[in-house]
């Protein structure tokens, strides 16, 4: 089988090709280093499967960030029987060298520049012909985008394979990837010959938009009001999505799982039903949200405004010991801490990369969203709901600096702010609902893996030993949260929630899973009934242990592999529940003692 | 003529161009990664850099080379020396007050 190497800057859309290539999903973000760990797909190439590999989009072959050694390292010990270069139209006279580099390592290998509609309306104009002939290789103006140009590629690329079949070997490659000659003059005299390119060149819309967004007074108040805004579209437009999820999901139980099971001895019928199917259905209710709220996020991911927002806040993280890329970090955060975690890799000095790594567990991710909006629909009235969300929100930063400020002498760097702004760009609907269908799966994903798991294991502790009323003193779950009273009795926290807590530590989609199945309940039932047990102190301090509580076992372990340090994990981990505890021991006891 | 005749625009850094302001790289002076780095990003001497703005509370600068646009920190702006082509005499007089200010 052939192997086939996708190459490129970060930003040039590689991933966007692949996905279109290879017609699977990947992510596709404007913030560099998204790209994280290699994706590769079986595709048809001129009769035959061929394996396409995604590399990681870098700036230089011989450059020394993570991703350049691992596209140095892949190169060096796989061989490749194609590269597929990809570059930005609109920027080729800087990153012609990449082209350059590669094509010096004698690989065999074809140059696709893409975002050819970009270029285009900047003026920018290819003599794709007269470049493939000085570079040797064939070039080809492509919009990954929209497709144009992507069949014809994927023919070129099988012509070009079909006519080298002689391979270089990873060792002849290693052997020159040590050489970089000449390299600059080739290429600013290729440019100089075959682009035409207007001096001052300006896109206009890009630059009348930015005088706006990164205005010096208003700049950072219509970013903020922007990010409120789209908060507050997903919850209204996901409300009535959430409960029309938990309508069916209803109906569904009693019109067709109780009847179904009617037969079965009781204590697998109520394993089945209180157990996995409330576990899971509380939690699939929010997943129309949680939904909702990825599409949102990956189009201001996708649309360049998040490195405006890294040039906005940086006077502001400088003070607290990060940067601005730090920041977009914790806003990827509020995803997925896991992702966010990885996008650190961008950061070149150790220090910065652990003082973000530390805060970055504290941005409030959609895992923790399903319990907040499950507990503040429970316990507070609609009229408040949206001021206990925000409240969450300001806790969250709140926790992230105290956090940074305090560890900043630990972690200090010098490390430089150097960051690409890309153009505005509208995400395409395939990529949204590429975007929107991978969450879905991650989803499902982790639902199999953690929560099914998790609530039969709820499920067992709540009505073991049998001779004992479910969820009482006397059960095993019971017994744990009795031998957790001394540390959680001072913050409100009772026996119940308690184990929805622990179990919580796995991953935070479980936490509102073990309710349903604490309870024995679901939907409005299981509402009525913890209002019933705990007033909104309680609930509050939960909140926010929730919140502050290390996020998953998921972004242990990535805290773990990123930092190539258990000691930091376990600093990590330390800290976040100290600082849960103690948040909630103060709001808790101080809420009590102003008589709430 | 005024007290600033001895003021070498060569050694003008791109911390100290104003908004909306040119210069041509003329050295850079980072460790080898950084200069590694600014080289991807099409930092190369000959080069024209504009400032473009500047973000408030001593933010980072927006610069733009070419039709690259980055965003950098004041502090690595310095490392960048340039020549001012064409520089009016009255946007002069006002860079040395803000250096001085």
């Amino acid at each position: 089988m052939k192997r086939i190497a996708l190459l490129g800057m970060p930003n040039t859309g590689k991933s966007t090709l692949f996905n279109r290539l290879s017609g699977a999903s990947a992510r596709v973000g404007n913030w560099p280093g998204i790209t994280v760990d290699l994706m590769s797909a079986k595709i048809l190439i001129g009769g035959h499967i061929g394996e396409l590999i995604d590399l990681p989009g870098i700036y230089d072959l011989h450059g020394f960030s993570d991703d350049e050694q691992v596209v140095r390292h892949f190169l060096s010990n796989n061989g490749v029987d194609l590269a597929i270069i990809v570059l930005n139209s609109s920027q080729i006279d800087r990153q012609l060298s990449l082209a350059l580099q590669i094509k010096n390592l004698g690989l065999p290998a074809i140059l696709l520049l893409n975002m050819q509609d970009e270029a285009k309306r900047s003026g920018i104009t290819i003599d794709t012909e007269a470049m493939s002939k000085q570079l040797g290789l064939p070039v080809m103006l492509i919009s990954a985008k929209y497709g144009d140009g992507c069949p014809q590629a994927l023919q070129m690329a099988a012509k070009q394979l079909a006519e080298n079949f002689n391979a270089v070997s990873p060792q002849e490659v290693a052997a020159l990837l040590e050489a970089d000659v000449q390299i600059e003059q080739e290429m600013q005299s290729i440019v100089k010959q075959t682009v035409q390119m207007p001096t001052e060149l300006t896109d206009e819309t890009t630059d009348n938009i930015d005088k706006v967004l990164l205005h010096p007074v208003f700049g950072l108040p219509i970013f903020f009001a922007a990010m409120f805004m789209l908060f507050q579209f997903i919850f209204t437009a996901g409300k009535p999505l959430q409960d029309g999820m938990a309508w069916l999901l209803n109906h569904f139980r009693t019109l067709a799982l109780e009847p179904l099971f009617a037969g079965l001895p009781t204590w697998l019928n109520g394993l089945l039903l209180d157990g996995i199917f409330n576990g899971i259905s509380t939690v699939a209710a929010f997943v129309p949200i949680i939904v909702m709220f990825f599409l949102v996020m990956s189009m201001v991911e996708d649309s360049g405004y998040l490195s405006r927002a890294a040039f906005l806040m940086d006077a502001f993280m400088a003070k607290i010991g990060l940067d601005g890329r730090g920041f977009v970090m914790v806003l990827m955060g509020f995803g997925c801490n896991v992702p966010a975690l990885m996008g650190t890799r961008v950061m070149r000095s150790r220090p910065m990369r652990l003082l973000t790594m530390l805060v970055i567990p504290l941005s409030l991710c959609s895992a923790r969203l399903q319990v907040f909006l499950f507990m503040i629909a429970t316990l507070f009235a609609a009229s408040q709901a949206a001021y206990v969300m925000f409240a969450l929100y300001m806790m969250s930063f709140a926790t992230i600096f105290l956090t940074a400020v305090l560890f900043k002498g630990q972690y200090e760097s010098s490390e430089p702010f150097i960051l690409e702004l890309p153009p505005y760009r509208f995400p395409t609907p395939r990529q949204i609902w590429l975007r929107g269908w991978q969450e879905v799966k991650y989803f499902l994903n982790r639902a199999t893996k953690f929560i099914i798991i998790g609530v039969v294991m709820v499920w067992l502790l709540t009505n073991y030993p049998t001779n004992v009323a479910p969820a009482s003193a006397g059960t095993l779950a019971g017994q744990i949260g009795t031998l957790f009273a001394p540390i959680l009795d001072p913050i409100g926290i009772d026996t119940q929630l308690a184990i929805a807590l622990i179990f919580g530590f796995v991953a935070k989609e479980i936490v509102i899973g073990s309710l349903a199945v604490i309870y024995g309940l679901q939907g409005d039932a299981l509402s009525n009934q913890i209002a019933m047990n705990i007033d909104w102190v309680q609930g509050m301090s939960f909140m926010l242990f929730t919140l502050i509580y290390t996020p998953c076992l998921s972004t242990i372990a990535t805290i773990r592999t990123e930092s190539k340090s258990t000691k930091f994990m376990w600093l990590s981990i330390a800290w976040s529940l100290g600082l849960a505890w103690v948040v909630s021991f103060i709001f808790y006891q101080g809420a009590r003692a102003l008589g709430f | 003529m005024t007290p600033f005749n001895d003021i070498q625009f060569n050694d003008i850094k791109l911390n100290n161009l104003l908004p909306g302001e040119h210069g041509i790289i003329h050295a850079i002076q980072a460790e080898q990664g950084l200069h590694q780095r600014l080289n991807a990003l099409g930092f190369r001497i000959g080069k024209q850099i504009q400032l473009i703005r500047r973000a408030s509370f001593n933010g980072p600068l927006h610069v733009r080379i070419g039709a690259t646009d980055i965003i950098m920190r004041d502090i690595d702006a310095q490392r960048i020396q340039l020549d001012v082509a064409q520089r009016t005499q009255p946007s002069a007089t006002q860079h040395i007050q803000l250096n001085a200010a």
